[in-house]
């Protein structure tokens, strides 16, 4: 008897907790199911159409995985993808490695000092890819830029080079831009991280004989995995993702140097004159990179878990 | 009192002088479009890069406003007076921003709650499905948004980046980080006081999660107010330009005025800098937060 109220209490409590649970998720679930999963869904039966801009429709007519035949057979999506890869296997160690690197020099310093430091490496991305890349633009450039002028007046280069122009350059003119607005993250998480690393587990390697680096290496890096593995994520995330700087700056130009997947899904859906608006294609490869990143995401987890 | 051997000491010089170097490196683009939108046009095109102004002109400015003018704003279909461009794109941008922000952090603070403190069914399913979309590709959804924008009527309007802004995960995610950390002990003694839902969630929870807001609040307004490639798929037209797309228009009609595009880069970054510099602090919290179990 006692247990039957119990339960019945305790599922008239349940109703209650669902009945809260669910009118404060709501609102949020609107905007998370309406236009993040719907449009993802979206993507993944267009990706299967040849559904066009100017369609009235949601959908164009269904053609199986033609898009994705097409794909594999599209040099300029080929080169894009090797170029995406590319800014991916650069970046990505280069700003892990740096941002490291800077966290460790400065986070023992003094409050102010340290909040400077932090700020200034966080401030190219606060400034926008856009204003960005327009002065990076002006500093490139073959005639009025200062690179060629500091360049050549320190007699390091003979002659300025036309560094977005020339198609061994622009890819990494793009990648060196890419490189100043991702650490600031990053370094922002591992000045955190080195200040959480356990204290006692480092003055106890101390008074073993432990050196800097091998405390650095045995017991900091050890502790700071995990967040190691965030960065690796969203620097991927990122460096995939790399559209703004390349619109602005060469529209994957020369002769296809600098085209990335994103970009190329950009240029396939709004420029491209042949098949303008070809947004099935273009979402397929949106479908590519997604799972392309996610296979990425997964085995940088599986490393680190690993380790 | 540790004794410091010389080795570590001559390390620490030299990576301090790294690092400065490096702040310069780093500092030298804003400077560098700060004094480019005030240098005259003799310095710009200069042979040797000039360094500091020889003279501060507001020129590149004027150019700027003078360019092209639109109504100052259009709310259901008023057309406010006539000004220069750029105001209306720094109007709009602003409110963009605001707007996601505030949609942001509301929906988010509730949501973060329900998923922290409370158990209902479906619970575990939905935070799952918030974290795996945070690993997505944001713009791999942006073409297929378009079409259902373009469904809703809302395409070409301000709301249709402002939507997505607040439907993205991360601020959900951040905000049930921080909601973890309210003590069980409270909401149950509010409840056996008889507190409403809604009073309880306004009296008790907002207070203990407000450097969370704070957080969302400032990474929200940032992150909308640069997301050019949002902006340039949504807002086709013009009359809804914003700033980051006001200047890479400019930039791809005007590619020589350097002085001009310095002018709207000045323009489009040093608001977002400010308000970036006013509220720092909570902004490291928020990433860090953000991060715990990433």
């Amino acid at each position: 008897m006692a247990k039957q109220t119990q339960s019945k209490m305790s599922r008239a409590l349940q109703r209650r907790e669902n009945i809260a649970g669910y009118v404060f998720m709501l609102p949020s679930l609107v905007f998370f199911l309406g236009f993040v999963i719907i449009p993802m869904f979206i993507c993944i039966i267009t990706s299967l159409t040849n559904t066009n801009m100017h369609d009235p429709g949601l959908f164009g007519g269904f053609i199986g995985l033609k898009n994705f035949a097409d794909l594999a057979n599209d040099k300029v999506f080929l080169k894009g993808l090797v170029n995406t890869f590319v800014i991916v296997l650069v970046s990505v160690p280069a700003v892990c490695a740096f941002s490291l690197w800077v966290s460790s020099a400065i986070y023992k310093l003094k409050g102010p000092i340290l909040s400077a430091f932090r700020c200034i490496f966080y401030l190219p991305v606060v400034t926008g890819s856009v204003a960005v890349t327009v002065v990076w633009k002006w500093m490139y450039d073959n005639y009025t830029g200062i690179l060629n002028s500091a360049l050549t007046s320190t007699g390091i280069l003979e002659k300025g080079i036309n560094w977005l122009g020339d198609p061994k350059t622009a890819l990494w003119c793009i990648i060196v831009i890419l490189f100043t607005t991702s650490v600031g993250q990053p370094i922002v998480l591992y000045v955190s991280a080195l200040g959480n690393v356990d204290q006692t587990l480092v003055e106890a390697a101390q008074v073993d004989g432990a050196t800097d680096l091998q405390v650095f290496w045995k017991i900091k890096w050890a502790q700071m995995m995990p967040t190691t593995l965030y960065i690796l994520v969203i620097t991927t995330i990122n460096s995939f993702q790399c559209f703004a700087l390349i619109q602005l700056l060469t529209q994957g130009g020369p002769n296809h140097a600098t085209d990335t997947v994103m970009y190329y899904i950009y240029y396939t859906a709004f420029k491209l004159t042949e098949q303008a608006g070809h947004f099935g294609y273009a979402n397929a490869m949106g479908v590519v990179l997604a799972i392309f990143i996610g296979a990425l995401s997964a085995l940088q987890f599986k490393l680190a878990k690993e380790k | 009192m540790k004794i410091e051997n010389p080795r570590s000491r001559a390390y620490k010089i030299v990576s301090m002088i790294i690092l400065v170097i490096l702040a310069i490196l780093f500092l030298f683009p804003l400077y560098w479009i700060i004094t480019g939108a005030f240098k005259p046009a003799a310095d710009i095109y200069a042979q040797e890069p000039v360094l500091w102004p020889t003279e501060w002109v507001s020129k590149n400015f004027e150019n700027l406003f003078n360019k092209r003018t639109a109504p100052l704003f259009s709310i259901f279909g008023i057309e406010g007076p006539t000004a220069p461009a750029a105001f209306r794109w720094l109007i709009n941008t602003v409110f963009m921003s605001v707007a996601s922000m505030l949609l942001t952090c509301l929906t988010a603070a509730m949501a973060g709650y329900a998923l922290a403190k409370k158990r209902f069914v479906g619970r575990a399913i939905l935070f799952s499905l918030i974290v795996c979309a945070m690993a997505l590709p944001k713009q791999v959804i942006l073409i297929p948004l378009l079409k259902e924008m373009a469904a809703l009527k809302l395409y070409d309007s301000l709301w249709a980046v402002i939507f997505p802004t607040v439907g993205w995960p991360f601020g959900v995610f951040l905000m049930k980080q921080f909601s973890e950390s309210i003590p069980g002990e409270i909401l149950e003694a509010t409840r056996i006081d008889g507190a409403s839902e809604a009073k309880t969630f306004v009296t008790v929870v907002l207070p203990m999660v407000k450097p969370g807001i704070g957080a969302l609040a400032i990474f929200t307004f940032i992150n909308c107010w640069n997301d050019y490639f949002m902006q340039l798929v949504m807002l086709p037209s013009g009359q809804n330009f914003t700033m980051p797309l006001g200047i890479a228009t400019l930039q791809a009609e005007t590619s020589v005025d350097m002085g001009l595009l310095m002018a709207g880069a000045a323009l489009a970054a040093l608001p977002i800098i400010a308000v970036f510099l006013l509220f720092q602090k909570y902004f490291t919290q928020g990433i860090t937060m953000g991060a715990v179990k990433g």
